[in-house]
Protein backbone atom coordinates (compact mmCIF):
# COMPACT_ATOMS: atom_id res chain seq x y z
CA UNK A 1 0.00 0.00 0.00
CA UNK A 2 2.52 2.56 1.13
CA UNK A 3 4.25 4.01 -1.88
CA UNK A 4 7.68 5.58 -1.65
CA UNK A 5 6.22 9.06 -1.28
CA UNK A 6 3.89 8.04 1.56
CA UNK A 7 6.71 6.40 3.45
CA UNK A 8 8.93 9.44 3.18
CA UNK A 9 6.06 11.64 4.36
CA UNK A 10 5.49 9.44 7.38
CA UNK A 11 9.21 9.53 8.06
CA UNK A 12 9.06 13.30 7.88
CA UNK A 13 6.23 13.40 10.48
CA UNK A 14 8.45 11.36 12.76
CA UNK A 15 11.74 13.23 12.41
CA UNK A 16 10.50 16.80 12.49
CA UNK A 17 9.75 16.68 16.22
CA UNK A 18 13.25 15.59 17.09
CA UNK A 19 15.18 18.48 15.63
CA UNK A 20 13.49 20.87 13.21
CA UNK A 21 10.41 21.43 15.38
CA UNK A 22 11.89 20.39 18.70
CA UNK A 23 9.12 21.16 21.22
CA UNK A 24 11.41 22.69 23.81
CA UNK A 25 14.19 24.43 21.89
CA UNK A 26 12.27 25.57 18.83
CA UNK A 27 8.56 25.80 19.69
CA UNK A 28 9.34 26.61 23.35
CA UNK A 29 6.51 24.60 24.91
CA UNK A 30 6.43 22.54 28.07
CA UNK A 31 8.75 24.77 30.06
CA UNK A 32 7.66 23.80 33.55
CA UNK A 33 8.89 20.18 33.62
CA UNK A 34 11.87 21.12 31.47
CA UNK A 35 13.06 23.47 34.16
CA UNK A 36 11.81 21.77 37.29
CA UNK A 37 12.92 18.15 37.06
CA UNK A 38 16.16 18.43 35.14
CA UNK A 39 18.42 18.78 38.17
CA UNK A 40 19.80 15.36 37.28
CA UNK A 41 19.92 13.37 34.06
CA UNK A 42 18.01 10.40 35.47
CA UNK A 43 15.08 12.55 36.64
CA UNK A 44 14.96 14.19 33.23
CA UNK A 45 14.80 10.82 31.47
CA UNK A 46 12.12 9.45 33.83
CA UNK A 47 10.02 12.55 33.31
CA UNK A 48 10.48 12.39 29.55
CA UNK A 49 9.46 8.71 29.47
CA UNK A 50 6.30 9.43 31.46
CA UNK A 51 5.45 12.39 29.24
CA UNK A 52 6.08 10.36 26.11
CA UNK A 53 3.72 7.61 27.24
CA UNK A 54 0.96 10.14 27.88
CA UNK A 55 1.69 11.97 24.63
CA UNK A 56 1.62 8.83 22.48
CA UNK A 57 -1.42 7.35 24.23
CA UNK A 58 -3.51 10.49 24.14
CA UNK A 59 -2.52 11.40 20.57
CA UNK A 60 -3.54 7.95 19.35
CA UNK A 61 -6.82 7.92 21.24
CA UNK A 62 -7.78 11.46 20.29
CA UNK A 63 -6.96 10.78 16.67
CA UNK A 64 -9.13 7.63 16.75
CA UNK A 65 -11.99 9.57 18.33
CA UNK A 66 -11.58 12.72 16.26
CA UNK A 67 -14.74 12.17 14.22
CA UNK A 68 -16.91 11.60 17.28
CA UNK A 69 -15.81 14.48 19.51
CA UNK A 70 -18.07 17.52 18.97
CA UNK A 71 -16.11 20.65 18.19
CA UNK A 72 -17.51 22.75 21.05
CA UNK A 73 -16.39 20.44 23.83
CA UNK A 74 -13.16 19.22 22.26
CA UNK A 75 -10.83 20.90 24.74
CA UNK A 76 -12.60 19.36 27.73
CA UNK A 77 -12.66 15.99 25.98
CA UNK A 78 -8.91 16.18 25.34
CA UNK A 79 -8.24 17.15 28.94
CA UNK A 80 -10.21 14.18 30.25
CA UNK A 81 -8.34 11.79 27.93
CA UNK A 82 -4.98 13.26 28.96
CA UNK A 83 -5.84 13.24 32.66
CA UNK A 84 -6.79 9.56 32.42
CA UNK A 85 -3.44 8.63 30.90
CA UNK A 86 -1.60 10.70 33.49
CA UNK A 87 -3.45 8.92 36.28
CA UNK A 88 -2.30 5.61 34.77
CA UNK A 89 1.32 6.79 34.67
CA UNK A 90 1.12 8.23 38.16
CA UNK A 91 -0.14 5.00 39.70
CA UNK A 92 2.17 2.73 37.67
CA UNK A 93 5.26 4.74 38.50
CA UNK A 94 4.35 4.72 42.18
CA UNK A 95 4.19 0.91 42.02
CA UNK A 96 7.26 0.30 39.82
CA UNK A 97 9.75 2.97 40.91
CA UNK A 98 8.65 4.58 44.18
CA UNK A 99 11.96 6.42 44.60
CA UNK A 100 11.74 8.21 41.25
CA UNK A 101 8.07 8.90 41.92
CA UNK A 102 8.95 10.60 45.20
CA UNK A 103 11.61 12.73 43.59
CA UNK A 104 9.43 13.91 40.73
CA UNK A 105 6.61 14.52 43.22
CA UNK A 106 3.72 16.61 41.97
CA UNK A 107 5.35 17.06 38.58
CA UNK A 108 4.08 13.70 37.34
CA UNK A 109 0.52 14.84 37.97
CA UNK A 110 1.39 18.13 36.34
CA UNK A 111 1.94 16.36 33.00
CA UNK A 112 -1.80 16.99 32.54
CA UNK A 113 -1.09 20.66 31.98
CA UNK A 114 2.02 20.18 29.86
CA UNK A 115 1.35 22.39 26.85
CA UNK A 116 3.13 20.00 24.48
CA UNK A 117 0.46 17.33 24.92
CA UNK A 118 -2.47 19.70 24.57
CA UNK A 119 -0.70 21.44 21.69
CA UNK A 120 -0.16 18.21 19.73
CA UNK A 121 -3.74 17.07 20.41
CA UNK A 122 -5.18 20.33 19.13
CA UNK A 123 -2.75 21.03 16.31
CA UNK A 124 -2.12 17.55 14.98
CA UNK A 125 -4.01 14.56 16.35
CA UNK A 126 -7.41 16.20 15.89
CA UNK A 127 -6.83 16.54 12.16
CA UNK A 128 -4.75 13.54 11.14
CA UNK A 129 -4.99 9.77 10.85
CA UNK A 130 -4.02 7.60 13.82
CA UNK A 131 -0.85 6.39 12.09
CA UNK A 132 0.47 9.86 11.41
CA UNK A 133 -0.55 11.10 14.87
CA UNK A 134 1.30 8.20 16.44
CA UNK A 135 4.49 8.99 14.52
CA UNK A 136 4.14 12.69 15.27
CA UNK A 137 3.71 11.95 18.98
CA UNK A 138 6.71 9.60 18.98
CA UNK A 139 8.87 12.21 17.27
CA UNK A 140 7.77 15.00 19.59
CA UNK A 141 8.31 12.71 22.58
CA UNK A 142 11.83 11.90 21.44
CA UNK A 143 12.53 15.59 20.87
CA UNK A 144 11.32 16.32 24.39
CA UNK A 145 13.48 13.49 25.76
CA UNK A 146 16.50 14.87 23.93
CA UNK A 147 15.88 18.33 25.37
CA UNK A 148 15.45 17.07 28.94
CA UNK A 149 18.56 14.91 28.58
CA UNK A 150 20.62 17.84 27.31
CA UNK A 151 19.39 20.04 30.17
CA UNK A 152 19.68 17.38 32.84
CA UNK A 153 23.13 16.11 31.97
CA UNK A 154 24.75 19.54 31.77
CA UNK A 155 23.12 20.59 35.03
CA UNK A 156 24.15 17.38 36.77
CA UNK A 157 27.74 17.51 35.49
CA UNK A 158 28.23 21.12 36.52
CA UNK A 159 26.16 21.01 39.68
CA UNK A 160 27.21 17.67 41.05
CA UNK A 161 30.22 16.56 39.04
CA UNK A 162 28.47 13.37 37.95
CA UNK A 163 26.32 11.94 35.18
CA UNK A 164 23.55 9.41 35.87
CA UNK A 165 24.98 9.21 39.40
CA UNK A 166 28.46 8.20 38.19
CA UNK A 167 31.18 10.55 39.34
CA UNK A 168 32.91 12.08 36.34
CA UNK A 169 35.06 14.92 37.47
CA UNK A 170 36.90 13.44 40.42
CA UNK A 171 37.07 14.47 44.08
CA UNK A 172 38.76 17.82 43.48
CA UNK A 173 35.90 19.29 41.49
CA UNK A 174 34.07 22.02 43.36
CA UNK A 175 30.42 21.61 42.26
CA UNK A 176 28.53 24.67 41.04
CA UNK A 177 25.65 24.10 43.43
CA UNK A 178 23.68 26.85 41.75
CA UNK A 179 23.20 24.69 38.64
CA UNK A 180 21.01 22.16 40.42
CA UNK A 181 19.05 24.88 42.23
CA UNK A 182 16.14 26.68 40.52
CA UNK A 183 18.12 29.62 39.05
CA UNK A 184 20.40 27.13 37.28
CA UNK A 185 17.40 25.78 35.38
CA UNK A 186 16.45 29.16 34.01
CA UNK A 187 20.01 30.06 33.13
CA UNK A 188 20.78 26.69 31.52
CA UNK A 189 17.68 26.80 29.31
CA UNK A 190 18.51 30.39 28.40
CA UNK A 191 22.00 29.31 27.35
CA UNK A 192 20.69 26.39 25.26
CA UNK A 193 18.20 28.65 23.49
CA UNK A 194 21.02 31.09 22.89
CA UNK A 195 23.13 28.33 21.31
CA UNK A 196 20.23 27.33 19.05
CA UNK A 197 19.56 30.96 18.08
CA UNK A 198 23.23 31.52 17.28
CA UNK A 199 23.25 28.42 15.06
CA UNK A 200 20.16 29.59 13.24
CA UNK A 201 21.62 33.04 12.68
CA UNK A 202 24.87 31.68 11.32
CA UNK A 203 23.02 29.41 8.93
CA UNK A 204 20.91 32.32 7.72
CA UNK A 205 23.96 34.51 7.20
CA UNK A 206 25.66 31.78 5.18
CA UNK A 207 22.59 31.33 3.01
CA UNK A 208 22.34 35.06 2.36
CA UNK A 209 26.00 35.18 1.42
CA UNK A 210 25.60 32.25 -0.96
CA UNK A 211 22.65 33.97 -2.59
CA UNK A 212 24.60 37.17 -2.96
CA UNK A 213 27.48 35.34 -4.56
CA UNK A 214 25.16 33.56 -6.97
CA UNK A 215 23.52 36.83 -7.99
CA UNK B 1 -2.73 33.09 63.38
CA UNK B 2 1.03 32.98 63.01
CA UNK B 3 0.80 29.75 61.06
CA UNK B 4 -1.46 31.37 58.47
CA UNK B 5 1.01 34.21 58.25
CA UNK B 6 3.85 31.79 57.51
CA UNK B 7 1.81 30.04 54.86
CA UNK B 8 1.21 33.40 53.22
CA UNK B 9 4.81 34.61 53.32
CA UNK B 10 6.21 31.25 52.35
CA UNK B 11 3.98 30.84 49.31
CA UNK B 12 4.52 34.44 48.25
CA UNK B 13 8.28 34.90 48.42
CA UNK B 14 10.17 31.92 49.83
CA UNK B 15 8.61 29.24 47.68
CA UNK B 16 7.46 31.57 44.95
CA UNK B 17 5.55 29.43 42.45
CA UNK B 18 7.14 30.91 39.37
CA UNK B 19 10.69 31.46 40.48
CA UNK B 20 11.39 28.42 42.63
CA UNK B 21 8.88 25.79 41.46
CA UNK B 22 8.81 26.84 37.77
CA UNK B 23 5.04 26.90 37.70
CA UNK B 24 3.21 29.24 35.37
CA UNK B 25 6.19 29.85 33.13
CA UNK B 26 4.13 30.31 29.95
CA UNK B 27 2.38 33.55 30.98
CA UNK B 28 5.54 34.57 32.83
CA UNK B 29 7.42 34.58 29.53
CA UNK B 30 4.47 35.37 27.26
CA UNK B 31 2.48 38.19 28.84
CA UNK B 32 5.16 40.01 30.79
CA UNK B 33 5.71 42.82 28.31
CA UNK B 34 3.76 45.64 30.02
CA UNK B 35 3.45 46.24 33.74
CA UNK B 36 -0.29 47.00 33.82
CA UNK B 37 -1.23 43.91 31.79
CA UNK B 38 1.01 41.84 34.04
CA UNK B 39 -0.79 43.14 37.14
CA UNK B 40 -4.20 42.33 35.69
CA UNK B 41 -3.22 38.85 34.58
CA UNK B 42 -1.83 38.30 38.05
CA UNK B 43 -5.14 39.33 39.60
CA UNK B 44 -7.11 37.08 37.22
CA UNK B 45 -4.82 34.21 38.18
CA UNK B 46 -5.23 34.92 41.89
CA UNK B 47 -8.99 34.89 41.45
CA UNK B 48 -8.90 31.51 39.73
CA UNK B 49 -6.55 30.22 42.44
CA UNK B 50 -8.98 31.21 45.20
CA UNK B 51 -11.96 29.60 43.47
CA UNK B 52 -9.90 26.47 42.84
CA UNK B 53 -8.79 26.30 46.45
CA UNK B 54 -12.39 26.50 47.66
CA UNK B 55 -13.57 23.85 45.22
CA UNK B 56 -10.67 21.55 46.05
CA UNK B 57 -11.46 21.71 49.75
CA UNK B 58 -15.02 20.73 48.92
CA UNK B 59 -13.98 17.94 46.54
CA UNK B 60 -11.46 16.58 49.02
CA UNK B 61 -14.01 16.29 51.77
CA UNK B 62 -17.02 15.10 49.77
CA UNK B 63 -16.11 13.02 46.71
CA UNK B 64 -12.52 11.99 46.78
CA UNK B 65 -12.46 9.84 49.91
CA UNK B 66 -14.64 7.44 47.91
CA UNK B 67 -12.81 7.63 44.61
CA UNK B 68 -9.17 8.75 44.94
CA UNK B 69 -8.37 7.73 41.35
CA UNK B 70 -10.67 10.51 40.12
CA UNK B 71 -8.52 13.16 41.77
CA UNK B 72 -6.68 14.54 38.77
CA UNK B 73 -9.67 14.42 36.46
CA UNK B 74 -11.99 16.17 38.87
CA UNK B 75 -9.40 18.84 39.71
CA UNK B 76 -8.77 19.68 36.09
CA UNK B 77 -12.48 19.89 35.29
CA UNK B 78 -13.10 22.22 38.23
CA UNK B 79 -10.23 24.41 37.07
CA UNK B 80 -11.54 24.52 33.51
CA UNK B 81 -14.95 25.65 34.79
CA UNK B 82 -13.41 28.28 37.08
CA UNK B 83 -11.41 29.71 34.18
CA UNK B 84 -14.51 29.82 32.00
CA UNK B 85 -16.25 31.74 34.76
CA UNK B 86 -13.43 34.26 35.15
CA UNK B 87 -13.35 34.68 31.39
CA UNK B 88 -17.05 35.60 31.34
CA UNK B 89 -16.62 38.05 34.22
CA UNK B 90 -13.67 39.80 32.59
CA UNK B 91 -15.39 40.00 29.21
CA UNK B 92 -18.33 41.76 30.84
CA UNK B 93 -16.36 44.05 33.16
CA UNK B 94 -13.46 45.04 30.94
CA UNK B 95 -13.49 44.19 27.23
CA UNK B 96 -10.16 46.01 26.78
CA UNK B 97 -8.45 43.74 29.27
CA UNK B 98 -10.13 40.76 27.63
CA UNK B 99 -8.49 41.68 24.32
CA UNK B 100 -5.13 42.44 25.90
CA UNK B 101 -4.91 39.06 27.61
CA UNK B 102 -6.00 37.27 24.46
CA UNK B 103 -5.10 33.62 24.27
CA UNK B 104 -3.47 33.67 27.70
CA UNK B 105 -6.82 33.89 29.44
CA UNK B 106 -8.16 30.46 28.40
CA UNK B 107 -4.62 29.16 28.82
CA UNK B 108 -4.92 29.76 32.58
CA UNK B 109 -6.57 26.32 32.46
CA UNK B 110 -3.28 24.77 31.49
CA UNK B 111 -1.32 27.04 33.81
CA UNK B 112 0.51 24.55 35.98
CA UNK B 113 0.33 26.89 38.94
CA UNK B 114 -3.40 26.31 39.34
CA UNK B 115 -3.28 22.52 39.26
CA UNK B 116 -0.16 22.57 41.42
CA UNK B 117 -1.99 24.60 44.04
CA UNK B 118 -4.74 22.00 44.11
CA UNK B 119 -2.21 19.17 44.47
CA UNK B 120 -0.01 20.89 47.06
CA UNK B 121 -3.04 21.79 49.10
CA UNK B 122 -4.17 18.16 49.10
CA UNK B 123 -0.71 16.79 49.87
CA UNK B 124 -0.15 19.17 52.76
CA UNK B 125 -3.64 18.62 54.13
CA UNK B 126 -4.61 22.28 54.28
CA UNK B 127 -8.12 23.06 55.53
CA UNK B 128 -10.49 25.71 54.21
CA UNK B 129 -8.87 28.78 55.77
CA UNK B 130 -5.30 27.62 55.20
CA UNK B 131 -6.19 26.82 51.60
CA UNK B 132 -7.50 30.29 50.94
CA UNK B 133 -4.48 31.94 52.54
CA UNK B 134 -2.24 29.65 50.48
CA UNK B 135 -4.12 30.62 47.30
CA UNK B 136 -3.89 34.35 48.04
CA UNK B 137 -0.19 34.07 48.88
CA UNK B 138 0.59 32.10 45.74
CA UNK B 139 -1.43 34.50 43.64
CA UNK B 140 0.44 37.44 45.14
CA UNK B 141 3.70 35.62 44.41
CA UNK B 142 2.73 35.01 40.78
CA UNK B 143 1.70 38.64 40.38
CA UNK B 144 4.94 39.81 41.98
CA UNK B 145 7.03 37.69 39.61
CA UNK B 146 5.03 38.83 36.56
CA UNK B 147 5.30 42.49 37.49
CA UNK B 148 9.03 42.33 38.24
CA UNK B 149 9.64 40.57 34.93
CA UNK B 150 7.47 43.07 33.03
CA UNK B 151 9.33 45.99 34.61
CA UNK B 152 12.70 44.61 33.65
CA UNK B 153 11.54 43.85 30.12
CA UNK B 154 10.17 47.36 29.66
CA UNK B 155 13.63 48.66 30.50
CA UNK B 156 15.33 46.07 28.32
CA UNK B 157 13.31 47.21 25.30
CA UNK B 158 15.25 50.46 25.36
CA UNK B 159 18.73 49.09 25.81
CA UNK B 160 21.16 47.94 23.20
CA UNK B 161 21.08 44.16 23.18
CA UNK B 162 22.58 41.92 20.47
CA UNK B 163 19.91 40.51 18.16
CA UNK B 164 20.83 36.88 18.93
CA UNK B 165 20.07 37.36 22.59
CA UNK B 166 16.70 39.04 22.14
CA UNK B 167 13.53 37.05 22.82
CA UNK B 168 13.11 33.99 24.97
CA UNK B 169 16.81 33.40 25.64
CA UNK B 170 17.23 36.80 27.25
CA UNK B 171 13.99 36.47 29.22
CA UNK B 172 15.16 33.16 30.64
CA UNK B 173 18.50 34.62 31.67
CA UNK B 174 16.68 37.52 33.36
CA UNK B 175 14.41 35.01 35.08
CA UNK B 176 17.48 33.12 36.27
CA UNK B 177 18.88 36.24 37.89
CA UNK B 178 15.49 37.08 39.46
CA UNK B 179 15.26 33.54 40.77
CA UNK B 180 18.76 33.91 42.20
CA UNK B 181 17.59 37.02 44.02
CA UNK B 182 14.60 35.16 45.43
CA UNK B 183 16.91 32.44 46.74
CA UNK B 184 17.95 35.02 49.27
CA UNK B 185 14.56 34.73 50.95
CA UNK B 186 15.16 31.04 51.58
CA UNK B 187 17.23 31.73 54.70
CA UNK B 188 14.90 34.43 55.94
CA UNK B 189 12.87 32.42 58.43
CA UNK B 190 14.99 29.33 58.94
CA UNK B 191 15.54 30.29 62.58
CA UNK B 192 11.87 30.20 63.49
Amino acid sequence: MATGKDTSQLYEEFVKGIWKENPVFVIVLGMCPTLAVTNSAINGVAMAAATMFVLVGSSLLISLLRNWIPNQVRISAYIVVIATFVTVVDFSLEAIAPKVHRELGAFIALIVVNCIIMGRAEAFAAKNTPMRSLLDALGMGLGFTLALLLMGSVREILGNGSLFGINLLGPHFEPWVIMILPPGGFIMLGVWLLVFAAFKERKQKKRLEAERRAA
Amino acid sequence: MSELFWIFISSMVINNFTLTYFLGICPFLGVSTKIDIAIRLGIANTFVLIITSLSVTLLNSVILPHAPYLRLISFILVIACAVQFVEMVIRKLSPALFRALGIFLPLITTNCAILALALFQTNRGYGLLEGIVFAVGSGAGLTLALVLMAGIREEAELSDIPAVLRGTAMNLLIAGILSLAFMGFAGLFSGS
